[in-house]
């Protein structure tokens, strides 16, 4: 068993103590608190939201979102499969109220760096010493000739959580037995990189039962994709992935999977070899950095450049970038990292405030994919900075996926892992 | 430590690729776990074990099970590999001294009576006051789904019994047959 000596308990309770004997109060000698103003209220705008106020309950938080309640994407394609409601993934922000989070309901438009204030469409000012800019994806429309945001009314993307969501679920109710439905997959980076492969599961799962001689064909800009050996093989074995009678087909880009456009009237698609008609179309369009994040001038090229160390924008001082919309190779676009990114960028905020550096940051990621009953996979990652480098790197020798082949038991146990890791994430973030 | 592990030790550190390896806080470290282990180790998911108010030795033996691939695991392993021994008792200690915040689940009053009698006469010695956070893992209020997997874990060969337990259990199982594990894993639920 392992010994720890009183000695190593005090080194390790010494730098708790001493950072906790700075927080508490320490700005009211100062008079005003310091400020922080949150833009976007998803999984980094709320992380970091609550974890600042844990780590010093002497600082203003005002976060503003635009929506009054969050849908998470996260669990999403389990409505899809009416596996649950979109209810289920709609959350409140009374919680971060509790924690004495002052919640704006209003859209920021724009950030001023010098006079150090945000304002919004609502016409109000809120001025910071910090701010935080958590506003996920944007989509670039266009890219797909024929795709836009109009005709996301019939052909939907889906990869914002919400009424897109719905429209796609009633379309693939209403599909004709036997019918056709295509998923269309972005170019990296996107949102979620095993997501579009997770909704081909779950969609065929839902079409196992209810429409058993449909075909998902998933039309892709790329020649491989997050869990790929994973995914075969639960497709092998739960929807006959490889014979001539498979429920999903792949078509990566060497095949002729990448798309250029689409007629929205007739649901066909031209790729680069052949035209394919769906009776159910789903479109990923490539994706950028929320469109905060290019008024604000805090873009370089698609996405948001920042320090690693704690996430602070390297284009504006001040201000911070989290989860989608930062560049934060080699984490990858998730709930997860976005989760682990905002306590980074809380204690090193709070860090500084003080008038202390901020110290090496640490990181994880987990991300999980149901892929049908009681068929559960995961990607996962410790990671550190390679300060020099300005880059996050995995630990060697740790993490990756599931293993190939396990047994049922723990592929059952995955699906109840992911579940519990959706309740502990929400909570994390909200509650 | 001996000299040979001492020596091996320095070569494996001279053939490691040259990175000046960041020394995060026990806080910072234990804040990535909370996304699958609630906040601060208070897990609100009844398939991730609440971590809050663990013993730090049984924190560090556990983490060093899933590093050597001794638990029948499916992701603390992976896990469990991206951190030092250093790291691992840092962040023992910070879930040493959590508060355990625990939710309630629907038990079954009749076997969690039978529950607090095995618990009583076979498990109580190592897993004092019921089974809340002390020199042994914590039960009393473990979610049901997690103690079932650990318990099937045990039962299957697939993680090694710590020492006694599995005497402990026969005995249970003697006393109370297959109603035993259940009525036991009953009882900690009803312990919130
Ligand atoms: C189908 C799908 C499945 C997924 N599954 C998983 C999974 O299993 N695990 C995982 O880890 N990740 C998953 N993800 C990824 C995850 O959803 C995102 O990575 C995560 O939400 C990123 O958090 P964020 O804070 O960057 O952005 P978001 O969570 O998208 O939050 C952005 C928020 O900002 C608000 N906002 C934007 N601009 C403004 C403005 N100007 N003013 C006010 N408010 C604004 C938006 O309304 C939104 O609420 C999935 C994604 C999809 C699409």
């Amino acid at each position: 068993m392992t010994k720890i000596t009183r000695r190593d308990f005090i080194r390790s309770a010494g730098g708790v103590a001493a950072l906790g004997a700075g927080l508490g109060f320490p700005h009211i000698a100062l008079g005003a608190a310091r400020r922080v103003v949150v833009v976007g209220g998803g999984v980094g705008g709320c992380t970091v939201a609550k974890y600042l106020r844990k780590l010093d309950p002497s600082l203003a938080v005002t976060l503003i979102e635009s929506k009054t309640t969050y849908t998470s994407c996260f669990m999403s394609n389990e409505v899809l499969s009416g596996e649950r409601t979109l209810e289920s993934i709609t959350f409140n922000y009374d919680g971060l109220r509790r924690h004495g989070v002052e919640v704006v309901t209003d859209m920021a438009v724009g950030i001023d760096p010098v006079k150090k204030s945000v304002t919004t469409a609502g016409g109000r000012n809120f001025d910071y010493d910090a701010c935080v800019v958590s506003p996920g994806i944007g989509f670039k429309w266009g890219a797909i000739d024929g795709y836009d945001e109009a005709a996301s009314e019939t052909i939907t993307h889906a990869w914002n959580a919400g009424p897109q969501t719905k429209i796609l679920r009633r379309q693939l109710q209403a599909m004709r037995q036997g019918g056709r439905v295509i998923i269309v997959a972005p170019p990296n980076p996107f949102k979620c990189p095993p997501g579009p492969y997770e909704r081909a599961s779950q969609i065929a799962m839902y079409c196992k039962h209810h429409n058993p001689r449909a075909k998902i064909i998933i039309l892709d800009a790329k020649d491989a994709f997050s869990k790929q050996g994973l995914y075969v093989e639960g497709w092998t074995k739960l929807y006959g992935y490889g014979t001539g009678n498979s429920m999903i087909e792949w078509v990566g880009a060497a095949a002729g999977g990448k798309v250029e456009s689409v007629d929205p009237s007739t649901l066909t698609l031209q790729a680069e070899i052949e035209e394919f008609q769906g009776d159910v179309v789903n479109i990923i369009p490539p994706q950028k950095a929320g469109a905060i994040a290019f008024a604000a001038d805090l873009v370089d090229g698609d996405w948001c450049p920042v320090d690693k160390r704690t996430f602070e924008s390297k284009r504006h001082k001040d201000i911070y970038v989290l989860g989608d919309a930062s560049s934060a190779a080699k984490m990858p676009k998730s709930a997860y990292a976005a989760n682990s990114q905002a306590k980074v960028a809380a204690a090193a905020i709070v860090a500084r405030f003080l008038g202390r550096e901020p110290g090496d940051p640490t990181f994880v990621n987990t991300c999980y994919s149901v892929v049908g009953e009681d068929f559960g996979i995961s990607v996962a990652a410790v990671y550190t900075l390679d300060a020099a480098n300005n880059s996050i790197e995995e630990m060697p020798n740790s993490g990756g996926v599931s293993p190939a082949n396990a047994s049922p038991e723990i592929r059952r146990r995955e699906v109840s892992y992911a579940h519990s890791w959706f309740k502990n994430v929400i909570n994390d973030m909200m509650e | 430590m001996t000299k040979t592990v001492r020596n091996l030790l320095l070569a494996v550190l001279a053939l490691a690729p040259a990175m000046t390896t960041a020394a995060p806080s026990g806080e910072a470290l234990a804040f990535t776990c909370a996304g699958c282990h609630g906040t601060d180790g208070s897990s609100v998911g009844p398939s991730m074990p609440s971590i809050a108010g663990m013993d730090p030795e049984v924190f560090v033996d556990a983490m060093k099970d899933y590093q050597a691939d001794k638990r029948n695991s499916s992701i603390m392993n992976r896990i469990a590999k991206g951190y030092t021994t250093q790291q691992l008792e840092d962040m023992a200690w910070f879930f040493a001294r959590q508060r355990l915040h625990l939710l309630p689940q629907k038990y079954d009053a009749a076997l969690a009576a039978r529950g607090k009698i095995l618990h009583d006469k076979h498990c109580e010695k190592c897993h004092e006051d019921g089974g809340r956070p002390g020199d042994a893992g914590t039960l009393a209020g473990q979610w049901m789904p997690y103690l079932q997997h650990t318990m099937d874990d045990f039962m299957s060969g697939k993680r090694d019994w710590p020492r006694k337990m599995k005497r402990k259990v026969d005995a249970a199982i003697a006393d109370d047959g297959k109603q035993a594990i259940p009525a036991l894993i009953h009882y900690y639920a009803s312990q919130h």
